[in-house]
């Protein structure tokens, strides 16, 4: 298997670590990889969207797993797939879409992988109603520190470990997953705007059941008594009836355009307080105060960056620092103040998001539970970034509310139990079962899980 | 494990009384370390160093190290390195020698050139290898404002520090891609024990801010660091002074 030694990031391009990285295309190949992982081990990695270092092993192997890409049955009455864990959602959404079927969750990427979905768990618009991606994972094949390929169903510790357990109980090989039916590949978007926070919680608490899909862009660079203004944005899959009659005869065609990509080098500085200012303030603006029923492209609705190739770029060399955090209902005043603390700090975010969350899900490290996530992105070169998040996650701990290991490059490791009461059992159990720590990532050296 | 902000979790300081590497990894254990190993000969000021540091809750030890004694590097810095991953390698051990004096004694000056200079090669390449073999890591390399220019008041350590500084540079793009990052700092007059009783330079800095600079070029990724920042311009002025003129500067 030809292996390479390169330099290896997140999504948020900070702290690369070198890896050997090997691309198994059977998965026979995949179990000499993890057999034959040297001292410093092995992780899977999928499409690299995980902003931090979950999918970097400085010094030991990467296995890129987007070699094992076969969608292998797709039961077409009953809407389920099984395929390979290096199958992306783009691709899965390229194939099921015109057959009536659609991912049961989606981040605001396609660009990722089942495999990397299931390792963090991810949620999409529609956590309030369908929960985190594992949710809807009937069974998964994954190949364990002893080389042997285990079939695990939910219910089951090992399922529970390795949802959200971020590539670190095993490489998953296959997933069966259940699907959701569209008619069409349109969606009906009601747009609002929100004056402030509380007029913006309010909003997401009264109404948001009405709607499967849920997210509100907020600007965080709003003060005084604007701040925590947003914009709604709501909506479920078009019925076939909504739309014209031009586009009736192929409801279900998927052709997102793509744009072309940043150059390799960008400035840094392009993102400051003034020009993110600028947008967001543009952003706002050209909201509709209210509007209903608007039909927008699924791909325009879910995942409008992937419009554009390595937007990651746009924060120059230096990189970006993606900081998701969740916090209960009930820590309406946690979320206040930090949404104020970060609007006084005039952190430059002009992709910050706040969506409320439903039921959680078993996993152990799994990130939702129920209450309020906000999002956002800030350029890594921001002077005292990194004292001013680690405020901003004490105020969290306090709350019991926990930051997204998905995103995290630099949380304090002495945080992380009070953020995942079931570390510890996350901890034993991977003791037992790769005592000798066949799988390990930066991600888990630097927060040791 | 560094983060997203370069900072280390784990901390290696060669010449472990080093005031600026002591206000380093004071600054350092503010942040994220952990884990701090102060190589240096096994004397008290060491072990006071150690205690300082442990008081502010770091899991501090000492390991006697000597640069002069290049034999016994690997064997040393070996074992610091087998009991886990060091995020951060701060070479800090240098000498600053007595001109006057060390220029009638040439043994005297051998050994500012030999810690300065030889120690810190065998020392580096050391920790250089071991950082490529854990696959990350930062090896910052304390260079002054001397190596840019000998000058008549202190060649001696100046020519020991330029020679260190072209190395450390050299290592730097030798390791480039690698995922180890070699970072020079180049201070100017730093107001330390070293320095006590010496005439003050123009520009004249602090080990806290050496430190500072050093959190900010690693966040950077700096390839080289002045401190302060301003002496980047004068000294790159400096250099090109006539030979004739710059043996005439009072500095």
């Amino acid at each position: 298997m030809p292996a390479e030694t390169v330099s290896v990031t997140g999504w948020g391009r900070t702290a690369p670590s070198t890896a050997r990285l090997i691309r198994p295309r059977t998965y026979e190949e995949a179990v000499t990889a993890v057999r034959d992982a040297g001292a410093r081990g092995s992780i899977p990695r999928g499409l690299g969207r995980a902003y931090g270092d979950a999918a970097q092993n400085a010094g030991g192997a990467v296995l890129d797993m987007t070699g094992l890409d076969q969608i292998h049955a797709i039961d077409v009455s009953g809407g389920s797939v099984l395929c390979d864990a290096g199958v992306s959602l783009h691709h899965l959404m390229e194939v099921l879409l015109p057959l009536g079927w659609f991912v049961p969750v989606t981040p605001g990427t396609r660009y990722v992988t089942v495999g990397g979905a299931i390792g963090a768990d991810i949620h999409g618009k529609n956590h309030h109603v369908s929960g985190s991606f594992s949710r809807h994972v009937v069974s998964l094949e994954l190949l364990t520190a002893d080389g042997t390929v285990r079939t695990v169903r939910p219910g089951t510790a090992l399922f529970d470990a390795t949802a959200g357990g971020m590539g670190l109980t095993g490489v998953i090989l296959t997933a069966t997953v259940r699907l959701h039916p569209v008619r069409t590949t349109l969606m009906s978007v009601d747009t609002e705007r929100a004056t402030d926070l509380d007029d913006l919680m309010a909003r997401l608490t009264a109404t948001d059941h009405r709607y499967r899909y849920s997210v509100a862009w907020i600007d965080l660079l709003a003060r005084g008594a604007a701040t925590g203004r947003a914009v709604l944005t709501r909506g479920d899959h078009a019925p076939l009836a909504a739309l014209p009659a031009r586009a009736r005869s192929t409801p279900l065609s998927f052709r997102p355009a793509r744009l072309p990509a940043p150059p390799a080098y960008v400035p840094q500085g392009l993102l400051t307080r003034r020009t993110v200012g600028l947008f967001n303030e543009l952003w706002y603006r050209r909201a509709p105060r209210a509007r209903t029923g608007e039909l927008q492209r699924l791909s325009a609705f879910f995942h409008p960056l992937d419009g554009v190739p390595h937007w990651n770029r746009v924060y120059g060399r230096g990189g970006f620092v993606q900081y998701q955090f969740v916090v209960g209902h009930g820590r309406e005043e946690t979320l206040r103040r930090i949404v104020g603390r970060i609007a006084r700090h005039r952190c430059p975010s002009f992709l910050a998001v706040l969506k409320r969350f439903g039921d959680a899900d078993p996993g152990w490290l799994s990130f939702p539970v129920p209450g309020w996530t906000l999002a956002l992105d800030i350029p890594a070169n921001l002077p005292g970034l990194g004292a001013f998040l680690d405020e901003l996650d004490a105020e969290v701990a306090a709350a019991q509310g926990r930051v997204y290991l998905a995103k995290d490059s630099r949380l304090r490791p002495d945080l992380l139990a009070a953020m995942y009461p079931r570390l510890d059992d996350f901890r034993t159990l991977r003791a037992e079962l790769d005592p000798r720590g066949v799988f390990v990532s930066d991600l888990a050296r630097r927060l040791t899980l | 494990m560094k983060d997203a902000f370069g900072l280390p979790q784990s901390l290696l300081v060669l010449g472990g009384t080093s005031e600026i590497a002591l206000a380093t990894a004071r600054r350092l254990i503010a942040r994220r370390t952990r884990t701090v190993r102060l190589a240096g000969r096994p004397t008290p000021a060491l072990e006071s160093a150690a205690a300082d540091l442990r008081a502010l809750g770091a899991d501090v030890r000492t390991v006697a190290f000597d640069a002069l004694d290049t034999e016994s590097h690997e064997s040393v810095l070996g074992k610091v390195f087998a009991e886990g991953d060091i995020d951060l390698v701060l070479l800090a051990f240098g000498v600053l020698g007595d001109q006057a004096s060390d220029e009638r004694d040439p043994v005297a000056a051998v050994r500012v050139a030999q810690t300065n200079y030889t120690g810190a090669v065998s020392a580096g390449l050391i920790a250089a290898r071991a950082l490529q073999t854990q696959g990350h890591g930062s090896l910052v390399v304390l260079s002054s404002v001397a190596a840019e220019r000998a000058r008549r008041a202190n060649f001696i350590y100046g020519s020991s520090k330029a020679g260190l500084d072209a190395f450390a540079q050299g290592l730097g793009d030798a390791l480039h891609g690698t995922g180890v990052h070699v970072m020079v700092v180049r201070p100017g007059f730093v107001r330390t024990r070293m320095t006590a009783g010496l005439e003050e330079a123009p520009l004249a800095t602090t080990p806290e801010e050496v430190a500072a600079a050093v959190e900010l070029g690693l966040r950077r990724r700096s390839e080289t660091v002045w401190v302060p920042g301003v002496l980047r311009v004068v000294m790159s002025g400096l250099r090109h002074l006539p030979r004739g003129l710059f043996r005439r500067l009072p500095v």
